[in-house]
């Protein structure tokens, strides 16, 4: 001991241990105060706004022909308050929402049996697996051409692309989440007199309810933007043909504003999914 | 309620060529009798439960109950495993009660049952705690409760306190001589613990290793009523001083062997 430390040439390295030093913002897996947690989350809304805030303000003062590319936080809000006393905000959201739900809605309906079967019986993986494994990355977006040859310019093949666009995700979600279900949990049941359909529905369909509505709050996400994708492509209204027209008129402050609706609805379904999970699911956390 | 495993014989393909994990076991287990099968790890104990419980289908031989073959699990075969393995979402009661719903037993009927065999465990005040809440021990004795609660013919249990530190054990142990003494159940189990065996049970199977055959078969002659007191008297100590020989004596050889 001592003599490697006359090796090393350093008494302080070898007299006194290692130790971690201690830290709050840096440690790893662990909470941080409530304090600190809540200063974080408000910087994190608030520096982007308020660098949004100086740089459109200085432009509009400095550059004012260059003003109409970025409007400032209050024109923002100006557009979004004349859109929303208009009455069109309203419709755009209502419509986005029904195609986005109507799609989701019934991808998440197929998703469940289908990924409940490919995860519990190899049989249904092995006829199944390949293919999904190829659609799924065919880029949705890219069957909207198609979709419109097909069904015009309506609401079914906006539907039908939300439904495409999650489907194959939720699906293989699901599936995963089969596979994780504990093998003696399974066999307890066998040995408790259980037949393999009460296994799948009464022990492997409520073990994985957590993760189905994990695998739908993310899968919320991609088909909240397809509707998006495909409305900017063909559409008469929703809120994005709304951002599609506003471009037309360079009514970027139009822009802002649906960015921002689709952000915050985004985020309230996302919460409203995680609350879901909370109040549902005490005995998984 | 009469056990009989004869001429089992199982093989595993593996990557690396076929395993013999057991090999020409002949057991029997009577009518409320307490066996227990002690070997080293790796000797076959796992799956020899589990071809008792119809979980493995054997390469040869076979296992019967009552003179029924097994092809496969059932409810008339118990089982608990060393991990936990209570439904999560469920409740105590509901856990205990599951196995007969399963069986499709009325409601009112269930109830009751579950009652009694949440009394027998010594949890009836914790029928509304969820799992998670529950320490080690209270967990295995809701899973002995559960598989009790079907009333198998049978009690399979694969190394039930293995997880458990030596102060749980120790009441559980205890338990078990209480419920199986109360029950009447015959009950199988699975042991690396040579003093555990000797404490519980009536009868010990020893196992080699590699492949898994019947080395021994000791009976043991102590007191039906014990205690932990036991465990300090020379007969007891005799019992485990020559299992731990044979045991010794087989991983001595398996090292010679390589
Ligand atoms: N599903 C399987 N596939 C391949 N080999 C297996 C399988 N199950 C068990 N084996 C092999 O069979 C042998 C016996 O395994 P088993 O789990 O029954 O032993 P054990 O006595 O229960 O061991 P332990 O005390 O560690 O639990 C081992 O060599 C193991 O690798
Ligand atoms: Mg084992």
């Amino acid at each position: 001991m001592s003599q490697s430390s006359e090796f090393l040439g350093n008494e302080n390295v070898s007299n006194s241990p290692r130790m971690l030093s201690p830290t709050v913002f840096w440690r790893i897996a662990e909470d941080i105060p409530k304090k600190l947690s809540w200063t974080l989350i408000v910087l994190s809304i608030a520096i982007p706004i308020a660098l949004w805030w100086l740089v459109s303000e200085y432009i509009a003062t400095h550059y004012e022909v260059y003003a109409i590319f970025l409007p400032t936080p209050l024109r923002t809000l100006e557009a979004l308050q004349r859109l929303w006393s208009e009455g069109i905000l309203l419709t755009d959201i209502a419509y986005s929402m029904f195609r986005v739900f109507s799609g989701f809605f019934l991808a998440a309906l197929i998703s469940v049996p289908l990924g409940v079967l490919m995860g519990a019986f190899a049989s249904w993986r092995s006829l199944l697996e390949p293919i999904i494994g190829i659609i799924r990355y065919m880029p949705a977006p890219a069957f909207i051409p198609l979709l419109i040859l097909y069904f015009g310019l309506g609401e079914v093949p906006k539907i039908l692309l939300i439904f495409i666009g999650t489907l194959f995700f939720n699906t293989l979600m699901i599936m995963d989440a089969v596979k994780f279900v504990p093998k003696e949990l399974i066999e307890t049941t066998y040995t408790l007199g259980g037949r393999r359909l009460q296994v799948l529905l009464q022990v492997i369909l409520p073990y994985i309810y957590p993760s189905i509505i994990d695998a739908y709050r993310v899968n919320m996400a991609s088909a909240w933007n397809l509707v998006i994708v495909a409305e900017l492509v063909a559409a008469t209204e929703g809120l994005g043909k709304r951002i599609s027209i506003a471009q037309r008129f360079l009514r970027t402050d139009e822009i802002f504003a649906g960015l921002i609706v689709i952000g915050l609805i985004g985020l309230a379904i996302d919460l409203l999914f995680r609350l879901l999970l909370k109040l549902s699911c005490r005995w998984a956390t | 309620m009469h056990l009989e495993v004869s001429q089992l014989h199982k093989q595993f393909q593996t990557r690396n060529g076929p395993i013999v994990a057991l090999k020409d076991i002949n057991l029997h287990i009577e009518e409320g009798e307490f066996v227990c099968a002690v070997g080293a790890s790796g000797s076959g104990k796992s799956t020899l439960l589990r071809l008792i419980a119809g979980l493995e289908t054997p390469t040869a031989g076979e296992v019967r109950v009552d003179g029924v073959r097994v092809t496969g699990p059932g409810a008339d075969r118990g089982m608990v495993f060393q991990h936990y393995t209570l439904y999560p979402w469920m409740t105590v009661a509901k856990n205990v009660g599951f196995g007969l719903k399963l069986q499709g037993m009325p409601e009112k009927e269930r109830r009751q049952r579950v009652s009694y065999y949440l009394d027998v465990v010594g949890l009836a005040q914790f029928a509304k705690a969820l799992p998670k809440e529950l320490s080690g021990g209270m967990k295995q004795r809701v899973a002995i409760a559960r598989a009790l609660a079907s009333q198998p013919k049978i009690l399979l249990m694969d190394e039930p306190f293995g997880a458990l530190d030596v102060q749980t054990k120790e009441t559980m142990q205890q338990f078990l001589l209480q419920v199986w003494e109360r029950t009447h159940t015959s009950i199988f189990m699975i042991t690396h613990d040579v003093e555990e065996a000797v404490f519980l049970s009536q009868r010990i199977y020893v196992l080699t290793s590699r492949p898994g055959t019947i080395l021994r078969e000791v009976v043991l002659d102590l007191p039906s009523q014990k205690d932990y007191h036991i465990k300090r008297q020379p007969k007891f100590q005799d019992y485990r001083e020559e299992i731990m020989g044979l045991l010794r004596g087989e991983s001595a050889e398996a090292l010679v062997a390589g």
